[in-house]
């Protein structure tokens, strides 16, 4: 039964709009947040567990050093109030995965509390986002369903659960509702969750992953008619994990509400699911008594405080931020806001500046990641780091047509080739037979056919008129099955017509 | 007539074990002896760990004099455990049905401390269900006996941890104290009961009950032995972040002192709220005895006062069942212990399967205080409750900290009554939890206490002393105890348990 | 003053997943009603210039360095499972978002 929707330009016209966002953040460290169990992407399950991260009786949480040093660094990053005390407290619900039946997180003393973030949009607008606080909590288990379609949870008769995840520190950030977005604020949520992700990535704290579930996000939205209104009543779709999938949500969420107060509906208090095989949330569960989380202090841990020394030894470890740094990059690479914007709509920052590590120009790693690359990602639905090809990849493309061995057609064919995933750019060489014919020997032979053929040509070319050249290349492309060097093509011809 | 080993106290036995008079496998088997014979009456223990506790002496026994003399002075002599403290390998149940059948995979810091000081366990002991109780007879297995009148309770929640030693089935034994489970069984058998300050023994692997009130402590006959025992288990944890980051306190030189009976310079301080009304007279008679001799040796009595005490039990039944309904959410038949799945009427899900599993499983008082704790912590009331109960904590606290400006030790009966007979308090819950006044305010407070035998009531029945002292000083309570108990001991003519009658120790020879 | 109704403890038995009986919660409400009547006091004295006390005795957080120590084996971690499967503990159906 598909909701009905309000034009998302009518919707945003009528009504203000106000979004916020919670975004869970998954921190590498060594060991979980409360036991020294290490921990491993993948691995055999219930094999990252001591008692506490099962749950044991007897069992006590240790609260983890280095959790706490990405907490207060993330933190600096966002400017926030880094809070001398701060307190863990219990959230009490029963759930499969949950090994003690209650999350350990922070409730009324987090240790990071309200700060901001510039986000810049696409235009060069930067926009400021309220951070209300940025707390540190530890994640559940994962439940496998069987016995439904597919995995999924409807008609599943039973659940295999897996507790290696459970106690893998979280940082949650919650904004405070944003307000002023207008018809923006999907645009906004975007351009902040991206954010978000360049900074911990930056400040190594996070693989932040989206695809992989390190990075996920539970989209507040509500709708009043004016400003000067009191909020509405907000929907929360839980755990969207694609940056699409958040601007989509949000965009998705302004036009169903719209459409139910339009109609003199009311918009439920519920959470909501991002489907996107649909591309709509779908109705979850309305807010209720089974909501009573019944949080307290947690009495197995004690107050975790955070000196001044302790802020500064970290500061000290803080590296350039994101905005610093693609500032620096930009001048740098010589691009300029035109291409720097582009790099950044693309995705594509990290990916150039490993491609121009391994040895690649700059200007040379931008035409294959925003050119070649992304079309691929485009048709494929993907993101440019979800893709078979590597930074290394296409600096040893580069290298390649550097040293002559590809010309830009070859080159093409091998990228196309290492996307589709047959191997490296050399294997890929290797297997087609991809060659530069520069052999003089046999590159002449073609070159005096390819004249031989069109001698209005080659008057106009003796005649200094150089544009035909293409022509001739050209012939002796097809003629070479491209494997030609049109640079060695080029130079034969103006010997020969010198000659 | 030679006394039978078991009657020596622990430290008796370990000096013997170090001299060579005895092994400690011999000291084990005679214990399992009495065991055998004073099982069928008492039914202190829910699980006797015979082999493992012959091996432990016969490893102790093997090893050789260099590495003897570096064992403390209590190594090679066995020891009981309350079964509220996990022990890898053998079966851990806190007396529920919820964990029947659980064994662990892993051994509580104390336990460990044990084992390094070659301590044999001599198996696991009865308690109130998850320590829920006062009397031991929320056991979800059996009740224990008290050795002194069979057909009376043992007190609790560490009921069969007092009875053992008492009983003599054990020289010592490990309890947990969260409102008086350690002390008022020990003043219910006779037997000496210590509730170290909160974070000075490791809770890392104790069952968690009331997190903020549970602690760890000795079980035994003797002020020494518990002094011994405490400096054992004691000190820092890094795996409990409650642990005091504190090397253990001079207990046992502080006991020692106190055996030599010279207390002059010593302030006590009689706590007015903690006596007189609602006290059996027979309880505030040998109390009053017992001061009068605290005096005779140097003491100087001072009466004090803590005019927040009337608020320490309304605010322990709000804290410790909150605590309780968060601790006891885990056993929902997921991961370890029993599940029931619901009737087949009822959805066969998930939610269904902890509900049906948790009704099961616990007993009558446990979901008592689940529920009550359950709603002191749901939005609305948190602030009613909760909230207000951690504020009388802090109330107490002052008033603790006060009496120490006037007071070097604190005392108190440790519990209002003697012994009661089995079904007497059951049925009425406020009835049963009036026996822990006394002993409540030091676990809200945090501060260390212990109950030693001060003699028996008109009704013939163990009367317990309770010494309070400030945080982190377990020391000062230690001498005062030891001389008590000396001019007690002169005073009878020996030991309280001469006065027991110990028929399942007829026919043991030495 | 709180008094302990039906509904409000069949409320609390769903809060705490316990599927309480009939019976137990009759008798439950004459006993929580006699607690909640004593337990009320503490309000009288908790007054606004009173700061609470979670943990009896003060102290700093431990930070724990960042180092790993030896897991359970899978075969320890499920070993008291009352149902496990392909090394895994098994939950009954889970409803949606219980």
């Amino acid at each position: 039964m598909a909701e009905k929707l309000m034009k998302y330009a009518e919707a945003t016209k009528q009504y203000d709009v106000v979004f916020g966002l919670e975004t869970h953040v998954e921190l590498c460290t060594n060991t979980k947040l409360f036991c020294p169990a290490h921990i491993e992407f993948g691995g055999e399950p219930n094999t990252q567990l001591t008692p506490v991260s099962l749950g044991l009786p007897g069992s006590l949480p240790v609260l983890n050093e280095t959790a706490v040093d990405h907490a207060i660094k993330l933190g600096l990053a966002l400017h926030c109030q880094i809070n001398e005390w701060s307190q863990f407290a219990r959230k009490n619900y029963f759930y499969p995965d949950m090994p003690r039946d209650y999350q350990i997180s922070q409730y009324d003393k987090p240790t990071n509390g309200e700060g901001y973030l510039d986000v810049e949009l696409e235009d060069g607008t930067v926009f400021r986002v309220p951070i209300e606080r940025a707390h540190i909590e530890d994640d559940a288990g994962k439940n496998t369903h069987v016995g439904g379609a597919d995995g999924r949870i409807e008609g599943a008769n039973h659940s295999l659960v897996d507790y290696n995840r459970a106690g893998v520190p979280l940082i949650e950030i919650v904004t405070k509702p944003i307000e002023g977005a207008g018809e923006r604020a999907p645009e906004i949520a975007g351009a902040y969750m991206r954010a978000i992700r360049d900074i911990v990535r930056a400040l190594g704290i996070s693989e932040a992953r989206m695809e992989q579930g390190n990075m996920r996000a539970d989209v507040n939205v509500s709708l009043r008619k004016s400003p000067d209104d009191e909020y509405g009543t907000r929907s929360e779709t839980k755990n969207v994990n694609s940056f699409r999938g958040i601007e989509k949500t949000i965009q998705y969420e302004i036009r169903r509400q719209a459409a139910r107060l339009d109609a003199g509906k009311e918009v439920l208090q519920e959470t909501r699911h991002w489907d996107e095989a649909s591309q709509t949330t779908a109705g979850g569960r309305v807010k209720s008594d089974a909501d009573d989380y019944r949080y307290f202090p947690d009495p197995d841990l004690v107050m975790l405080h955070i000196t001044d020394e302790h802020i500064e030894r970290i500061k000290a470890q803080m590296p350039e931020m994101p905005r610093e740094r693609r500032n620096r990059l930009k001048g740098e690479w010589g691009f300029n806001d035109v291409e720097m914007r582009d790099v950044i709509n693309a995705d594509a920052l990290d990916l150039i500046e490993q491609t121009v590590a391994a040895g690649a120009t700059a200007s040379g790693a931008k035409k294959w990641w925003l050119g070649e690359i992304s079309r691929e990602a485009n048709k494929a639905g993907k993101s440019l780091e979800e893709l078979t090809v590597t930074p290394a990849d296409v600096a040893e493309v580069e290298q390649l047509i550097a040293d002559g061995k590809l010309n830009d057609k070859l080159a093409k064919q091998t990228m196309v080739a290492v996307l589709a995933g047959e191997g490296t750019p050399a294997q890929v060489v290797e297997a087609h037979g991809f060659k530069v014919v520069s052999d003089d020997g046999a590159l002449e032979a073609a070159v005096q056919a390819a004249m031989d053929a069109d001698p209005d040509v080659v008057a106009k070319l003796k005649a200094g008129n150089m544009k035909p050249m293409g022509a001739i290349i050209g012939a002796v492309m097809r003629a070479t099955k491209g494997q030609a060097d049109a640079k060695a093509v080029t130079k034969i011809v103006m010997d020969k017509i010198k000659g | 007539m030679s006394e039978p080993i078991v009657k020596l106290t622990a430290a008796q036995m370990g000096d013997m074990v170090r001299n060579k008079e005895v092994s400690s496998r011999e000291l084990v088997d005679a214990h399992l002896d009495v065991i055998e014979a004073a099982e069928p009456s008492v039914q202190a223990f829910l699980k006797v760990a015979a082999k493992e506790a012959r091996e432990q002496a016969d490893a102790y026994d093997a090893l050789r004099d260099e590495e003897k003399a570096e064992l403390p002075a209590l190594a090679g002599v066995p020891i009981a455990i309350k079964d509220m403290i996990v022990t890898k390998g053998i079966e851990t149940t806190a007396a529920s049905r919820i964990l029947e059948g659980w064994v662990p995979p892993y051994d509580a810091t104390v336990i460990e401390r044990l084992k390094a000081a070659h301590m044999p366990l001599l198996g696991k002991t009865n308690l109130d269900e998850f320590a829920q109780g006062s009397s031991t007879e929320h056991s979800a297995y059996h009740n224990t006996n008290n050795p002194w009148d069979l057909e009376r309770v043992p007190g609790g929640s560490g009921g069969g941890s007092a009875a053992a030693v008492a009983a003599f089935e054990a020289p010592l034994a490990l309890g947990t104290d969260t409102g008086g489970s350690i002390r008022q069984p020990g003043a219910l058998t006779g037997t000496v009961g210590v509730k170290p300050t909160y974070g000075g023994v490791s809770r890392y692997g104790a069952i968690a009950m009331a997190s903020s009130l549970d602690q760890i402590g000795p079980v035994s006959r003797t002020v020494l032995d518990s002094a011994l025992l405490q400096e054992i288990i004691g000190g820092n944890d890094r795996r409990d972040s409650t642990s005091i980051p504190e090397p253990p306190r001079p207990m046992v030189a502080a006991a020692r002192e106190g055996m030599k009976r010279d207390l002059k310079g010593l302030k006590v301080g009689l706590i007015k709220q903690l006596q007189g009304e609602g006290f059996q007279p027979g309880v505030q008679a040998r109390f009053d005895e017992a001061v009068k001799l605290l005096e005779a040796m140097g003491a100087e009595v001072v009466e004090v006062s803590c005019p927040h005490l009337e608020y320490a039990l309304g605010a322990y039944y709000i804290i410790m069942p909150s605590e309780v309904s968060s601790n006891l959410a885990r056993y929902d038949g997921m991961r370890y212990g029993l599940r029931v799945m619901p009737p087949v009427d009822v959805p066969q899900t998930a939610a269904n399967m902890m509900s049906y599993t948790r009704e099961a499983g616990f007993g009558d008082e446990v979901k008592r205080r689940i529920i009550l704790g359950t709603y002191a912590l749901s939005a609305g009331y948190y602030d009613a409750w909760y909230g207000s109960a951690q504020k009388v904590r802090t109330l107490i606290i002052e008033d603790f900290n006060n009496a120490f400006k006037q007071a070097d030790v604190l005392v108190s009966p440790t519990s209002p009554t003697t012994a009661f007979k089995f079904g007497e308090k059951t049925e009425d819950p406020m009835a049963m939890y009036l026996n822990d006044v006394a002993t409540i305010p030091a676990n809200l407070a945090g501060v260390p206490a212990m109950s030693i035998p001060a003699g028996l009531s008109d009704d013939g029945l163990p009367v317990g002393f309770q010494f309070i002292a400030p945080q982190q000083r377990d020391e000062v309570m230690y001498k005062p105890a030891a001389a008590l108990e000396a001019a007690l001991e002169e005073a009878w003519n020996g030991p309280i348990w001469q006065s027991l009658k110990t028929p399942w120790l007829d026919g043991m020879n030495k | 003053m709180p008094t302990f109704t039906r509904e409000e403890i069949m409320h609390l038995g769903n809060l705490a997943r316990i599927a309480l009986t009939e019976g137990e919660i009759d008798r439950m409400r004459g006993e929580l009603n006699v607690i909640a009547d004593s337990i009320n006091m503490v309000q009288e004295v908790a007054t606004e210039d009173v700061q609470p006390t979670a943990n009896p005795v003060p102290l700093e957080a431990y930070l724990r360095p960042d180092v790993a120590a030896k897991p359970l084996t899978q075969e320890q971690a499920l070993s008291g499972a009352p149902v496990k499967e392909h090394g895994m503990f098994v939950a009954p159906q889970i409803l949606g978002e219980e």
